[in-house]
């Protein structure tokens, strides 16, 4: 198995030194415009958000991958863990913010010993709609997480699931051997409890390797067909997501030669239409220490929200969100590439 | 001139053609965008004739474009190297089925 850039003690394993790599070379000397010129170029001055509706939460970033473009650098042994105090806290925020869905991302959120009980104080707490992002093999990987798709029928949770590809090379190239196998093993007891139908199953496509998503209703038809056909598996949406230059995906760009052409495509695909449907502007991020920021991908590079009243989830108000600048970086141009890219995949439709 | 006839960089200066004759190439672009949009055939279906179409002329700019267009429309390695052999497999057939012209003329000279 791959192991974490931190566990290798990588030099990139380092926020500060990826925000380095990415604010530097190609972005001086005017080679290629920087994500904040570009926007102005574009005539947009200062990225602000919107209503807030989405409360994404990191619950930590242990996973039982390690998968080659994982833009948290999640592994098995990453030992960073949201505690109770901080799940709490998020509760007590959702109910004063009214924000009506909340999105649970990791690593493995599932791997997360109080992931039930979160999930439990959510529904107490009237949240309309709970997303989680699992990764499938979780189901498999110990006796006490088999009966997960049973628990996500019960708290009718959103599952939202990464498969990169409908065959097993391509998609095992990229999350580890055996992957695309359980993962269909997994899709299968989802479906046998109701999910891809009623119960909301969607996919998330990524690029397996230097190259943007292409049209998503087009992949979502071939997905559709394939997993039907070879695997008798329904599911709701593929989400079509860019792969963002941050932690394992942009050490394999600058290990494989492919980073300079990777950001000048990237750059060269930005799409102004892209912008408005940003997901920074109606979601934020909070990390497993209770800090926050505008997305996961800022999470990532410690880059927090600023407010007037500082990047602490315990200290912010709703209107100090409002009143924010979103914080930008050439990484942003991932998320304006062609049809756009985010969380709930392509922004615009092509 | 440069120390090679092909430079991967120029395949993005495509458009410069406009320099020389832009209205020529004003419509080439519009007429080349309106071939791949989706029709009776998808897009994908089209990146795919079009990587098969680069092999048998052999154009390394289009092989390159086509190649990553390809992998953007979720086409995976076998379905790609499947459309090079139909190419492999056209421009194979029409050299060998010059043959048969050629057993004529030979069959027309011999005793």
């Amino acid at each position: 198995m791959a192991q974490t850039l931190k566990h290798l003690n990588a030099t990139l394993a380092s926020p500060s030194y990826q925000n380095d790599v990415l604010n530097n070379g190609l972005f001086t000397g005017g080679k290629l415009p920087r994500f904040k010129e570009m926007l102005k170029k574009s005539g947009f001055q200062q990225l602000k958000p919107t209503d807030l509706e989405i409360f994404q939460i990191n619950l930590g970033y242990m996973c039982n991958q390690t998968c080659k473009h994982c833009h948290v650098d999640a592994g098995p042994e990453r030992k960073e863990i949201m505690e109770r105090e901080v799940m709490d806290l998020c509760v007590s925020k959702i109910r004063e913010f009214g924000v009506p869905t909340v999105d649970l991302t990791g690593g493995a959120p599932e791997m997360n010993p109080n992931f039930r009980y979160f999930i439990s104080e959510l529904r107490k707490a009237g949240v309309k709609e709970i997303i989680v992002r699992s990764n499938l093999t979780i189901f498999l990987a110990s006796a006490s997480y088999q009966d997960l798709p049973e628990f996500f029928r019960e708290n009718r949770l959103r599952v939202v699931s990464s498969l990169p590809y409908f065959s097993a090379s391509k998609t095992d190239r990229q999350r580890g051997n055996g992957v695309f196998d359980k993962s269909i093993k997994a899709l299968r007891m989802l479906n046998e409890v109701g999910y891809g139908d009623d119960l909301i199953l969607d996919l998330v496509y990524n690029p397996g390797g230097a190259f943007l998503p292409g049209d998503q209703k087009e992949l979502e038809r071939t997905f559709k067909r394939v997993l039907k056909d070879n695997h008798d598996i329904t599911f709701n949406q593929l989400f079509a997501l860019t792969n963002l230059p941050i932690n394992r995906f942009l050490d394999y760009l600058i290990a494989s030669g492919n980073y300079e052409d990777y950001m000048e495509k990237l750059v060269e695909s930005f799409n102004p239409a892209a912008v408005d449907g940003l997901m920074c502007r109606n979601t934020i991020s909070v990390d497993y220490t209770g800090k926050v920021y505008d997305c996961d991908f800022n999470q990532m590079l410690q880059l927090g929200v600023v407010t007037s009243s500082g990047m602490n989830l315990a200290d912010i108000s709703l209107q100090a969100l409002k009143q924010r600048a979103i914080v930008t970086g050439q990484h942003c141009y991932g998320c304006t590439a062609g049809a756009g890219s985010s969380c709930q995949g392509s922004t615009v439709s092509q | 001139m440069e120390n090679t006839y092909y430079d991967p960089a120029d395949l993005k200066k495509f458009g410069d053609i406009a320099e020389f004759e832009p209205e020529l190439a004003k419509k080439f672009f519009s007429y080349y965008n309106s071939v791949f949009e989706e029709g009776a055939l998808t897009a994908r279906e089209k990146a795919l004739i079009a990587l098969a179409v680069s092999h048998t002329i052999q154009c390394p700019y289009c092989i390159d474009a086509y190649s990553v267009g390809c992998l953007e429309k979720g086409l995976d390695e076998a379905q790609m190297m499947e459309a090079v052999h139909v190419a492999a497999a056209i421009r194979g057939g029409a050299s060998l089925v010059h043959g048969v012209q050629m057993m004529n003329k030979v069959k027309k000279l011999s005793m």
